[in-house]
């Protein structure tokens, strides 16, 4: 009895087991096919359009997420010449991706340049690594997905490559320079009207002091207008603050030496200096040679520049403009002679040599406000008022955004991003 | 005469600021070749203003040796180097090696150029720790701060100081990363201002000084 049950146990489990392979083998057979259609349809919603806001060679390639996305899935992307594509097959892979990467959202469009939802796929074919479009002529790109073996194409679609004449993704840069613009001119506006007060900045009201002392000591004046040319602002403001110097030293008869490294902004300075010494009314005593060439080598300008320090023992060094790792080397040796030192950088890097070494320092912007600071004329004045309300308006931004962004993270909020995500782009 | 060099150069910079302004905002191919072009004729301008360059050097010096002023010996040294260095070059043809070989050019620019060059850099390092001293004497609350953040820093930086005080590290990175980059932020915000600025004024002529002449 014991032994036929236990038969009978055997043969019921036995059977379940084939039964239970059967069932498998059958739903293997019965799902397999449908669940391969599932996976491997050909991507859905594709769109291939010339790519916005750029100078051309470049299209464009959209389509819908598949259910199938995922790391063991790809995509690739396809390229024929021409508005017909006689064989799919034959079309040149130009990309090739897993299908889980290559988002909208992923993408540098700012939110008001993107042409759908962050969820749709998206790839950019521009000039280079194999693939050449060319402006006006018609391509044929189709996106073809690809599970182990298998492989399905969508249907191709056309497009042409073109050049833009606007960039709408820096439209929001655009609409800053024009809003901190007009901010400037309203500033000017009311400056004119009434006065504007200005904080004291140490470093200019010094430019008397150093001036007068090399006038006791019957000693020059060093003048340098940084590293750059007169193509960049801090080189401009330099030489704007020189002609304030030159004037000075013209009323005090002192000596006055501007090395420089790069002929133009001599050439520039030189007229400045000229027309300094005329408003002052000692065009006597202006010498063309004030203003000379070294070189435009960094480390010759600055040997040359420390052998006139050490020699000539100027009473009063400026160093305005942008400068390298020359501004150090510079600037103490300029010490060590005993003279007085005034800097003036937006050079971030050079900032702390220029403050451990000098004795006044303009940092960053307070170079651009030394000329209103100086003139106290209603333009150059309104000027920095209207880069103060600029700040304002930044700071505002920079609290807001920090506020909302710290809300998010504690709260577990999604709101949030979505002004981040505005700030983010209007950056 | 005050319009030649008044308002033609003034009309010129309004003209060409509101261009290559505008130029930023198109990608269009023909914009970009305006924009090398434009390069390209800025390059040669600087080429031709070197020649003013080099004739106020040459003129410069030959005063002093003309008068014998004081260190004139120095002005000598620079012509016989200047147009040493130019006689050099001119018999090389402008080349530092011919078949492997170098030129006489190649050998004052390696041997002579290149370690005077090396030199003043160098010297940076002796400066460098010259000016620490002088800021890091801890004479007032503020030049304690510095010192303290600094002497962290240090430590953070390299991998002895971190071995002997571990915390250095991450107390360095956020020392760098928090308050060093957000005083940076702001000094450099206050500079992209300040540059807006200054480039609206020039461009619509209300700064003109760096054209000398008065206000007229």
């Amino acid at each position: 009895m014991k032994r036929e049950r236990l038969n009978v146990k055997r043969d019921s489990a036995g059977l379940v087991c084939v039964g239970m392979l059967l069932l498998a083998a059958t739903l293997h057979l019965s799902f397999s096919p449908a669940f391969a259609q599932t996976t491997l349809a050909p991507p859905q919603g594709l769109r291939v359009f010339d790519t916005p806001s750029d100078g051309g060679g470049s299209l464009t390639v959209l389509w819908s997420p598949a259910s199938y996305d995922s790391a063991a899935a790809k995509y690739q992307v396809l390229l024929s010449e021409g508005t017909t594509v006689p064989d799919l097959a034959a079309m040149k892979v130009v990309a090739e991706f897993p299908a889980n990467q290559r988002y909208v959202r992923e993408s540098k469009w700012p939110w008001w340049t993107r042409p759908t939802t962050g969820e749709q796929h998206q790839f950019t074919l521009r000039n280079g690594k194999g693939v050449e479009l060319k402006n006006g002529n018609a391509y044929s790109i189709t996106v073809a997905a690809v599970l182990n073996d298998d492989r399905v194409i969508a249907t191709p679609v056309q497009a042409t490559p073109q050049p833009n004449w606007l960039n709408w993704n820096q439209m929001n840069n655009l609409i800053l320079a024009l809003l901190f613009g007009g901010i400037v001119f309203y500033a000017i506006g009311t400056a004119r009207k009434r006065e504007i007060f200005l904080r004291r900045i140490p470093g200019l009201d010094a430019v008397d002091e150093a001036i007068g002392r090399a006038t006791e000591l019957g000693k020059p004046i060093l003048y340098m207008t940084g590293a750059h040319d007169m193509s960049d602002p801090s080189t401009i403001a330099a030489a704007v603050i020189l002609g304030r110097v030159a004037k000075r030293a013209a009323a005090y008869e002192t000596d006055l030496l501007v090395p420089h490294r790069e002929p133009i902004t001599m050439a520039v300075c030189q007229e400045i200096t000229k027309q300094a010494y005329l408003e002052a009314g000692k065009p006597d005593l202006y010498k063309d040679d004030s203003n000379f060439f070294i070189t435009s080598d960094q480390f010759s300008y600055t040997a040359a520049v420390d052998g006139i320090m050490l020699r000539k023992k100027p009473a009063a060094n400026f160093f305005m403009g942008h400068y390298f790792a020359e501004a150090l080397l510079l600037t103490e040796t300029g010490a060590s002679t005993g003279a007085i030192q005034i800097a003036g950088t937006d050079a971030d890097h050079q900032l702390p040599f220029f403050v451990t070494t000098c004795d006044y320092t303009l940092i960053g912007e307070e170079l651009y406000a030394a000329s209103a600071y100086l003139s106290r004329e209603p333009v150059q004045v309104g000027t920095l008022r209207g880069q103060d309300i600029g700040k304002a308006l930044i700071l505002g931004v920079l609290g807001i955004g920090t506020i909302l962004a710290t809300l998010g993270a504690l709260l577990d909020m999604q709101w949030p991003q979505l002004f981040l995500d505005f700030f983010k782009d209007v950056k | 005469m005050i319009f030649l060099r008044r308002q033609v150069p003034l009309l010129i910079t309004l003209i060409t600021g509101i261009v290559f302004a505008a130029q930023y905002y198109v990608p269009h191919p023909a914009s970009e070749q305006m924009l090398t072009s434009v390069t390209k004729w800025l390059q040669i301008i600087g080429g031709f203003a070197l020649v003013l360059g080099v004739s106020s050097l040459f003129h410069v010096h030959a005063v002093k040796i003309r008068r014998k002023e004081a260190g004139w010996g120095y002005s000598f040294v620079l012509y016989v180097g200047m147009l040493g260095t130019i006689a050099v070059g001119l018999w090389s043809n402008g080349k530092e090696a011919v078949d492997g070989t170098m030129t006489a050019f190649g050998w004052i620019y390696n041997f002579m150029m290149v370690p005077l060059q090396g030199t003043m850099f160098a010297i940076l390092a002796f400066f460098i720790a010259s000016a620490a001293y002088r800021s890091f004497r801890a004479r007032s609350r503020e030049a304690a701060v510095l010192l303290i953040a600094a002497v962290i820093v240090m430590m953070g930086r390299v991998p002895l100081g971190e071995y002997l005080i571990p915390i250095s590290g991450d107390l360095s990175q956020w020392i760098l990363n928090v308050l060093n980059a957000s005083v940076r932020r702001a000094i450099l915000i206050g500079v992209s201002l300040g540059t807006v600025a200054l480039s609206i004024k020039i461009i619509f002529g209300m700064e003109r000084s760096y054209l000398g002449g008065g206000k007229e």
